[in-house]
């Protein structure tokens, strides 16, 4: 299949069912144990800074490591996997010095994904899958002041994201990524950020490629790091025209649903989730049952919220499973038809018309 | 509101430095703290969206958007609602887009510059996700009639949805809400046309939506609040029904429409909806009677209306207060027995005390203009009464103190210190008669006899009208007039008058006048019958002995010979020095420049000098003397500044031009193409002959040029701006309503625009045009100072100070039809606010004065120039370092 035949492909299913996303990279990455040498591998032995637990750098030192991962969730269910690349760009890669290798990162780690994901579509063709690549929200605020004496300081400027997401974007996809998720959003700013440098990409590269939005919740307000509603912030994202729009990472699907249902009434689009799985405990490990998050998000697939559900951190091929399982009897969540109003955002919602 | 207009969306306007004083000063304090109060108060009274302006001259307006906005997103109180972010200025807009998560919405962009831009801004809009304001504003102008409007909403819809992929219900229109009842009859169907707009665009453009600053409409009746409340309240009540759904207003100071009185209502309502020719005037008139009586805050001391109509009127004229002047006149013509005793009485009563404070020094003159503008409205009320009354009992004109001609010589249209010698000549009585400009001998001659003036006053402004004047003086003497010659203007001068003009007319005597101060001093001298021989005696003996030193003088003034001078020309290194190549070479045009970017480049000093107010702003604002007078000229400045941007009475084109070039001798060469092969034009330039000390050069422009033999690729670059195109049709409006302070304001502001013109496309030229100094990064106090790289010297000013050399730059940049100036016989541009110029690159290139000259290097230009000696000695005249008449003599 050629790439545009996926993305038809892609609107196709959705369609049809809920599709399942991949789990968590990390969780299972830290299943392998690695050291300061595993992470280096052959390539970097000699490079100047530590690298270990930079885990989008296993795509170019560890290539196996990462497909068997991926392996792993198609084999489980999935039908979107994401490219392990969610600090594959130059503000987070240069804690390790490595700012100079993120567009080969992102090209990597997408033909990994893209190798895997093909050969599960040979084998099971009724079930076609696609690569989603991760766009990460970069270790900066661009809305917030890490200074709590200078509330108008900013330690990330606008221009300065869209230069490292754009040399992201171009890697991704022309390493063959089907769709690109802007995932993990916690100061919305960044994330317009990220959609300039994409749209440019596109200009750049005579392309379009499905847009997927995920926000993340980070407090029991039901907000956002930099303060926004879900609806605000979906309306801060609404120009991207994107393919789906939703919640991930945060909590537990339990205290995450009242935000996906802002979502789901207000978005004229599809919405994903892919919650933790449960709050991380006193060990920091995340404990949640395949079957008790499975339960869960099958509440949320029967009440018709849900087209797009995975797992995010804690979350195993197990849970993936139990996920695909669970959701497969029922039919996706219907796009409403959303009336012709003005729809404004500060940190709230302002519709008007 | 009770207009059923729940829906309606306040967009709180406080946060705008253009409608906020007070705003505008914090942000200019940099007391961003008090600021943010501003804009959480917006929001706690209930604005549905935070409208942020910084388009204010003296700020960096993008770095006072982004500091504000960012503080913003660290009040959750304040950020909760959406931001508008508001500025003309392309740059300041995406410099905001970069600061805000949420949605916003940006006010605004249009059509002004052609549909390319306005797509490439559009696009951008969108994919930093705002909502926009288009302004119903195209490659003609903002839109006046209800049909441009919609004419122009619907085919910027069509761009916005089917090219640029906006969707309807992000389009926000702005038909342009203009002032109304401002006595101007055009602009009476203003309202009417934007309600009528407004209900065609949301008829026939889907899902769109329609906005406007609201308080703008009521313009005219600043300081009458609840003139203004209403007018609010019954444009939009009218505007709602119609479909406005957005507004940029002050929430806090709506009126309610139901609350309105209703007598006040209907009136306003006439001149909202233009019902009848007269709605104006009726509205005016009452608007007097609802003063002082609104939610105006600001305390106003009225006690003087308390007391006798006389003495009211003498306090309207001494303050310069005109909105009871119709009433009060009314109430004094009543009560005497003839018209005429109202002005001979209480008017003139009050035009002595002004008078008087002037003289002593204690009044100004922007505010003795004010006065003036008072009493012509006085007076002009009176009129009619008065025609009447003489037609009645068949009564002479009334004598006035002396009738004065004023004009403009040939060839020369500048004015505005001809105007203000008018207006103060007519505070003291006397009857003016002003020719205008480009005025010829002739008739200023013809019209001395038949209308029998008792003085003549010419004025001009550049080097040849110097001459001109000469002329008028010779013609006068063979004609046998024997009236007092008063000159003025800036290139004149007490001694040019003693030894130039003065020995042309002997019947009567030339009298220069310094300022427009003095005029009246000088007239009523004049006009007495026993201190007219005196004073002309008197001046007439000083111009003698002026003229006699003078001539010492100039024996003593040592010029060396043009060879000795050449031979100390400025020798630059050509050798280690590449210049720099413009990105392009030929010409292009800026026509319709934006005048809100040319505001911030003001040189605001000589406005204070066009008023007689001398100092350095900003410091003249504080001074003791001229501070008051300093500040509420400055005032009224910035209001009529803004509404002329923002209602684009002036229309700012501009040319420049780059060619290669090659200097030859003192001459410089320029080349059509790079091959040099052909000249396309030469420029002349004089050389200075003073005697130099050791090293220092004998400059001329010639030397900033690479010489043609050392082989090097160099280039000169011209320009010429105006931004008066449309001032005539304004002052003459202004004049008409008897308003000769805004008259001449507008016109000192058009020249300030002008020389901003000049100063912002010169800082384009070395940033980007020629690219010179691509990192430069001057203030406006630095660019006042001259601090940057490369000159941009003027023909007929000090480095070049002969004038026909802008025939030759306006010849290579095609600038008659580039930019619609003409020039005149002097060589005068017109219209009179403009600047052209040349461009030289060279770090070295200084500004200087040639000086004066010596007849060796006139017959060298004369030759270079094709002119015969005796036209060189006239172009030349200013700066000759000898008397051509003289050695005529001797040579006889």
């Amino acid at each position: 299949m050629t790439r545009q035949e996926r993305i038809e492909a892609l609107k196709r299913e959705v369609r049809e069912r809920i599709l399942i996303l991949d789990g968590a990279m990390g969780t299972m990455i830290q299943r392998y144990k690695l050291d300061e040498a595993g992470y280096r591998g052959d390539r970097f032995k000699d490079h100047k800074r530590d690298l270990k637990g930079n885990n989008d750098l296993l795509v170019l030192s560890e290539p196996k490591i990462i497909a068997a991962i991926h392996d792993a969730y198609l084999e489980a269910g999935a039908d979107i996997i994401e490219t392990n690349t969610f600090n594959s760009q130059a503000i987070s890669q240069a804690d390790y010095g490595l700012e100079d290798i993120v567009y080969e990162m992102n090209v990597a780690a997408a033909e990994l994904a893209r190798e895997a994901a093909d050969s599960w579509t040979e084998k099971t063709p009724e079930k076609p899958r696609f690569v989603a690549g991760a766009i990460g929200p970069t270790n900066r605020t661009a809305s917030i002041s890490p200074d709590v004496n200078n509330p108008g300081f900013r330690n990330a400027s606008f221009d300065a994201l869209v230069e490292a997401y754009t040399v992201q974007a171009r890697g991704l996809i022309e390493g063959g990524c089907d769709a690109l998720l802007i995932e993990t959003v916690f100061d919305t700013l960044n994330a317009k950020a990220a959609g300039f440098a994409v749209e440019q990409v596109f200009d750049e590269l005579g392309v379009v490629l499905p847009i997927m939005i995920s926000g993340t919740i980070t407090d029991l307000s039901g907000r956002n790091l930099s303060g926004q509603t879900p609806e605000a912030f979906w309306y801060s994202m609404q120009h991207l025209e994107p393919f789906s729009i939703g919640l991930n990472c945060a909590f537990g699907a339990e205290q995450l649903r009242p935000c996906v249902d802002e979502i789901a009434h207000v978005a004229g689009t599809y919405v994903s989730v892919y919650p933790n799985a449960g709050l991380p405990n006193e060990m920091g490990e995340y404990d949640e049952s395949p079957e008790f998050m499975a339960g869960l998000l099958e509440e949320w697939a029967r009440d018709g919220l849900i087209n797009i559900v995975g797992g995010c951190c804690g979350t195993t091929p197990e849970h993936i499973r139990a996920i695909a399982a669970a959701v497969s009897k029922y039919k996706p969540r219907r796009v409403p038809e959303v009336a012709h109003k003005l729809r404004l955002s500060g940190l709230e919602p302002f519709v008007h018309g | 509101m009770s207009n059923g207009a729940q829906n309606f969306v306040m967009v709180g306007e406080r946060t705008n430095v253009t409608g906020s004083a007070r705003f505008r000063k914090l942000i200019e304090a940099n007391d961003y703290a008090a600021a943010l109060e501003v804009a959480r108060q917006q929001v706690e009274n209930g604005a549905n969206m935070l409208d942020v302006n910084m388009d204010e001259g003296m700020l960096n307006s993008e770095q006072a958007m982004v500091t504000l906005l960012n503080l913003i997103a660290a009040e959750p109180d304040i950020a909760r609602v959406p931001i508008m972010i508001d500025s003309s200025k392309w740059s300041v807009i995406e410099a905001g887009l970069k600061c805000v998560q949420g949605k916003a919405v940006v006010n605004s962009i249009s059509m002004k510059e052609g549909e390319a831009p306005f797509l490439d801004h559009a696009r951008k809009v969108r994919r930093y996700g705002a909502a926009v304001v288009v302004m119903a504003f195209d490659e003609k102008g903002q839109a006046e009639s209800a049909e441009r409007k919609f004419e122009i909403c619907k085919r910027a819809y069509r761009l916005l949805t089917e090219q640029a992929g906006f969707p309807p219900e992000d389009i926000i229109f702005d038909p342009n809400i203009f002032a109304v009842a401002t006595g101007i009859e055009e602009h009476n169907d203003y309202a009417r046309a934007y309600i009528a707009a407004t209900r065609r665009i949301k008829a026939e453009l889907p899902y769109v939506h329609v906005s406007g600053g609201v308080s703008n409409l009521s313009f005219a009746f600043r300081g009458n609040e609840r003139v203004r409340e209403a007018m609010h309240s019954v444009f939009l009540y009218h505007a709602i029904k119609a479909g406005m759904d957005m507004g940029i207003v002050n929430a806090g100071q709506l009126a309610l429409y139901d609350d309105i009185d209703p007598e006040l209502r209907t009136l306003v309502e006439d001149v909202i909806l233009n019902r009848r020719p007269d709605a104006t005037d009726r509205l005016l008139e009452a608007a007097e009677r609802y003063k002082g009586e609104g939610a105006q805050k600001r305390e106003v001391d009225l006690s003087w209306r308390e007391k006798p109509v006389d003495e009211r009127l003498i306090h309207a004229l001494v303050h310069g207060i005109g909105t009871h002047m119709e009433a009060d006149t009314e109430e004094a013509r009543r009560n005497a027995e003839r018209p005429l005793h109202v002005i001979e009485g209480p008017l003139m009563a009050g035009m002595n005390v002004v008078g008087d404070l002037f003289g002593a020094g204690k009044m100004f003159l922007p505010q003795v203009v004010k006065s003036a503008r008072v009493m012509k409205q006085a007076v002009a009320y009176l009129m009619p009464f008065m025609e009447k009354e003489k037609r009645e009992l068949g009564l002479a004109d009334h004598p006035s103190a002396g009738k004065i001609l004023l004009a403009t010589v040939k060839g020369d249209v500048h004015d505005i210190g001809k105007n203000i010698v008018g207006v103060v000549l007519q505070c003291n009585n006397y009857e003016v008669i002003d020719l205008g400009v480009m005025v010829p001998a002739q008739v200023i001659l013809d019209t001395a006899r038949t209308k029998k003036v008792d003085i003549i006053g010419l004025s001009g402004l550049i080097t040849p009208s110097l001459d001109e004047m000469c002329h008028v003086a010779a013609e006068m003497e063979r004609e046998g007039f024997d009236l007092p010659l008063l000159i003025g203007g800036a290139t004149t001068s007490r001694v040019h008058t003693a030894v130039k003009i003065s020995p042309n007319y002997h019947k009567s005597q030339a009298i220069y006048v310094t300022d427009a101060s003095r005029a009246v001093g000088v007239v009523s001298n004049l006009m007495s019958p026993e201190e007219r021989p005196k004073a002309i005696a008197r001046v007439r003996e000083e111009y003698r002995s002026m003229a006699e030193s003078y001539a010492r003088g100039q024996a003593d003034k040592r010029r060396v010979a043009l060879q000795q001078a050449r031979a100390n020309k400025l020798k630059l290194d050509w050798a280690r020095y590449l210049p720099p190549k413009p990105s392009f070479l030929g010409t292009r045009a800026f026509t319709s420049y934006d005048l809100g970017e040319l505001a911030p480049y003001i040189d605001w000093t000589p406005f204070f000098h066009a008023w007689e107010l001398k100092g350095t702003f900003p410091r003249i604002l504080d001074d003791d003397k001229y501070g008051e007078a300093a500040r509420d000229l400055y005032e009224d400045a910035r209001t009529l500044l803004n509404q002329l941007i923002e209602e684009r009475w002036l229309t700012a084109n501009g040319v420049v031009g780059f060619w290669p070039a090659a200097s030859k001798g003192d001459d410089i060469e320029i080349f059509t193409d790079e091959t040099r092969a052909k000249t396309l034009a030469t420029l002349h330039t004089i050389r200075q002959q003073m005697d130099r000390d050791k090293g220092k050069s004998n400059l001329a422009l010639a030397d900033f040029v690479a010489p043609k033999e050392t082989g090097v690729s160099d280039y000169v670059g011209g320009f010429a701006v105006t931004a008066g195109i449309g001032e005539e049709d304004i002052a003459r409006r202004f004049e008409r309503a008897n308003d000769d302070y805004s008259k001449i304001m507008v016109k000192a502001l058009a020249d300030r625009l002008a020389e901003a013109f000049a100063e912002a496309l010169h800082e384009k030229v070395r940033r980007e045009l020629w690219a010179y100094a691509p990192g430069e990064k001057l203030t406006n106090e630095e660019l006042i100072a001259e601090a940057y790289a490369g000159i941009r010297p003027a023909p007929g000013y000090p480095a070049q100070p002969d004038h026909t050399e802008k025939r030759t730059l306006f010849a290579l940049l095609d600038a008659e039809k580039a930019t619609g100036l003409k020039l005149t016989e002097s060589f005068a541009m017109w219209p009179a606010a403009a600047v052209s110029g040349f461009y030289f690159s060279h770090p070295e290139a200084r500004y200087f004065g040639v000086g004066k000259i010596g007849r060796d290097q006139v017959a060298d230009y004369a030759v270079r120039k094709d002119w015969s000696l005796a036209e060189a000695e006239r172009w030349l005249a200013p700066i000759l370092n000898y008397d051509p008449k003289l050695i005529a003599e001797a040579a006889a």
